[in-house]
């Protein structure tokens, strides 16, 4: 039974002495733990002090002498998180002790430090690189790894100005000089040792089965080429009839190092970079980056800017679950109509932010300490033109046009996504955790902005199943209206930035966790500055990529058909999941 | 009764297509082909389809609408274009992509900088158009552009004279901002002229 001590007062130095010492370093906070006490004090967090929701976990490179593995759990009963980090010695082998075991919504976060630091986490079920692809040499997130088109640590570049010459990088660097390999590999003679490991991972389900008779194992490898993943994921299923007996997501496809990207660029330059994350949603977005370095500039946005903010980030919100549900019928078989009725007032939300921001989709429209400009004439007017009549219509109209609908129904209802236990093992957060019954929700667990100022419930779903997956989504729209409703009402006239917008900021070392309620889950951003002009690190908790870790374990024993459904509602998009 | 849900969702269908004839009578001749009919569309009152036929039909391009930026010139006296950029090299260093390549010019007699650049490129195809080298600059000496139909065959790494465009055609795409950049450079400029007089 979990003992509830307040975060700001809990003392694991005195739980675990000589395990745990408290983390001292200027800017920092939370606990270091030693290696080998990492699981028992992990065990002891979650079952006696009540953090059962691992937020995330990240690698820093301290280079050139230490890494360290950063843990964040919460409660999800609400309240702060608790920070515990890990550190080892910069030599190879790295190891660190998994925590999949304690919470398997680890799993995917360690191979991913695995595959971009090279930390190897003993006694984790499936240890295989997970982003890069398997020939790669190198771990690229270390300090000491340069890239294809390596041309400085940090930007601003120097060839740039006062004596810039235009040079492409294709001509300065042309194809295969720009490519590493490992030592003795040869490009013509690959030998397919990831997918080896990846079906040897499968393998376990090719069993007889119960009467003695070896039954052949359908492998369907769904994507990356197929409509229903929603860009470039593929997952590899093992089949027995038509229903799933073992799923290995595979995903990388759309991998670009945003996160060592981060880290060349300026604070600043950063700010275009999360649009492209989860590019339906870049306001909200742009928030949670700019809460992470607000909070470590120790700035604060005026007024008017916090109402925009949230304005901005809950018409996104709006779009985002309008396209899920379009999209979701269009997983069910339902081509197109609904999907294109959803599109409409999501064409009208984006032509709100092109006129605020000057782009439909990659907004950029926040700066450290408020927002880039004020609303032109004439947005306002749309804004409640939307939240007062069009936007309610849409929710009811879907209402009427599809749930009592009884082929939609009877495909849906009962179809098990994931129960609220297991969503919160697997770090689960958003409309998924949601649905299955855990009132979880950022904007009331640990508010943000101004968010405790409105009148909102949270919404909630009890079944966990594909139909409450769908509800939920219309029911959240309904809260986002109540919430710009109150905004609308109380926004107040006055500057949107504090201070001279300054295109240079200056950060104070020290490391700060900024998250925000996305419209797929908890996203947040994980920075360290040493305060020189770019972080030293730069770590995205992307929702999409957390919640796919479930995934196996929510299509297990369901119909291939259902996976296509599962995968729509648990919301993933490309740009987030593979960052 | 089974099935009614179905007929009700059915029923939505079959409203949005009355609709959308419903309204074209009732905007015969003015709902398609121009920026009334679109703006009505998507309106609150609007009814039925919206969708907008490009390439016949344009989305009115809002003022603060962000593309691949351009160089402004004031058109001087004898058609002479005097460069707004004093090459101060802020737009290169606030580049997210790093696409803006900048060539400060020197006095050949002096060696000291002279504020105009000799050359100035810009990669369009690396540009993520956030706008932050607009924002930035001290001068409205580089102005994101409305103009986004460019695709073409080959890369686009525009030089000065490509990029160069004049203040008119500012003000012609982003009349308000132009206003208040001339009201700012006004004021400046009467500052200076007021502290230029206590001085003397």
């Amino acid at each position: 039974m979990a003992t509830l001590v307040h975060t700001e007062t809990l003392d694991l130095a005195a739980r675990f002495p000589g395990a745990v010492t408290a983390d001292t370093r200027p800017g920092y906070s939370g606990w270091i733990v030693n290696k080998e006490n990492l699981v028992e004090v992990a065990t002891t967090l979650r079952d006696e002090f009540g953090f059962d929701l691992l937020s995330h976990v990240t690698g820093v490179d301290y280079f050139p002498d230490k890494m360290e593995v950063v843990y964040n759990a919460y409660r999800t009963t609400g309240g702060p998180g608790i920070f515990f980090k890990v550190q080892v010695p910069r030599v190879d082998p790295i190891e660190v002790p998994s925590v999949t075991p304690i919470w398997p919504g680890a799993e995917f976060q360690e191979r991913e430090i695995f595959d971009l630091y090279g930390i190897k986490f003993t006694n984790h079920p499936d240890l295989r690189r997970i982003l890069m692809w398997e020939g790669f040499d190198g771990h690229p997130l270390r300090k000491d790894w340069h890239e294809p088109f390596y041309e400085e640590d940090n930007k601003p570049f120097k060839s740039r100005w006062p004596d810039g010459k235009f040079l492409s990088a294709e001509d300065k660097n042309p194809y295969k000089d720009n490519l590493r390999f490992p030592q003795g590999f040869d490009p013509e003679k690959i030998t397919f040792d990831g997918e080896a490991a990846l079906y040897g991972a499968l393998a376990k389900y090719q069993t007889t089965d119960k009467n003695g008779l070896k039954t052949d194992h359908v492998i369907v490898n769904m994507g990356p080429q197929h409509p229903s993943t929603h860009g470039v994921f593929r997952a590899a299923v093992v089949l027995d009839g038509e229903t799933v007996i073992g799923l290995k997501p595979v995903m990388g496809y759309l991998h670009r190092n945003h996160e060592k990207i981060g880290e060349r660029n300026t604070f600043l330059q950063n700010m275009p970079f999360t649009d492209r994350l989860d590019y339906f949603n870049s306001m909200s977005n742009n928030w949670g980056y700019s809460l992470a370095v607000e909070k470590l500039m120790g700035v604060k946005p005026p007024e008017r800017a916090e109402y925009l903010r949230v304005i901005m980030a809950e018409l996104s919100r709006i779009q985002n679950h309008l396209i899920l549900i379009g999209m979701l019928l269009n997983d069910l078989g339902t081509f197109f109509t609904p999907a294109l009725y959803a599109f409409e007032e999501r064409e009208l939300i984006l032509d709100i932010f092109e006129a605020t921001s000057g782009t439909r989709m990659m907004c950029n429209y926040h700066r450290f300490g408020g927002v880039a400009r004020d609303l032109p004439a004439g947005v306002f007017e749309k804004i409640r033109d939307l939240v007062e009549d069009r936007i309610p219509r849409k929710a009811d109209e879907f209402d009427r046009f599809l749930t009592e609908n009884e082929v939609l129904v009877s495909r849906m209802k009962g179809v098990k996504v994931i129960n609220g236990e297991d969503a919160i093992n697997y770090s689960i957060t958003g409309p998924v955790l949601r649905a299955a019954g855990i009132p979880y929700d950022v904007r009331r667990a640990q508010p943000y902005g101004i968010y405790d100022r409105f009148d909102f419930d949270v919404a909630l779903r009890h079944n966990g199943d594909l139909y409450d997956n769908y509800l939920i989504r219309l029911d959240e729209i309904r809260q986002s209206v109540r919430i710009l409703q109150q905004a609308l009402k109380q926004m107040p006239e006055g500057p949107v930035m504090t201070g001279k917008p300054q295109y240079q900021v200056r950060v104070p070392a020290g490391e700060s966790y900024g998250r925000i309620e996305a419209p797929k889950g908890e996203l947040g951003f994980y920075i360290i500055s040493t305060g020189k002009p770019n972080p030293w690190r730069y770590h995205v908790r992307a929702p999409s990529f957390i919640n796919i870790t479930a995934l196996e374990k929510m299509c297990v024993g369901q119909k291939i058909a259902d996976f296509v459904a599962i995968l729509g509602v648990i919301d993933i998009v490309l740009g987030e999941l593979d960052r | 009764m089974y099935g009614k849900g179905i007929l009700k969702g059915l029923g939505v269908t079959l409203k949005r297509f009355v609709d959308t004839y419903l309204d074209d009578i009732a905007w015969w001749g003015r709902r398609y082909y121009n920026d009334e009919g679109i703006a009505h569309r998507s309106s609150a009152k609007g009814r039925g389809i919206f969708t907008v036929q490009y390439p016949e039909e344009k989305l009115p391009v809002p003022e603060e609408f962000r593309y691949v930026p351009f160089l402004v010139y004031d058109e001087g006296a004898d058609g002479k274009k005097e460069i707004r950029c004093t090459s101060c090299g802020i737009c290169a260093k606030v580049c997210p992509p790093q696409c803006i390549w900048i060539v400060r010019s020197n006095d050949p007699q002096t060696g000291r900088p002279i504020p105009e650049p000799t050359e100035f490129f810009i990669d369009a195809d690396i540009c993520m158009n956030c706008g932050f080298c607009a924002e930035y600059c001290p001068f409205d000496a580089i102005i994101m552009d409305h103009d986004y139909e460019i695709a073409s065959y080959k890369r686009n790494v525009f030089n000065m004279e490509q990029l160069l465009k004049p203040a008119s055609y500012y003000k012609s795409i982003r009349p308000l901002n132009y206003a208040r950049n001339e009201e700012e450079r006004k004021a400046k400029e009467a500052a200076k002229a007021a502290k230029a007089e206590a001085a003397s």
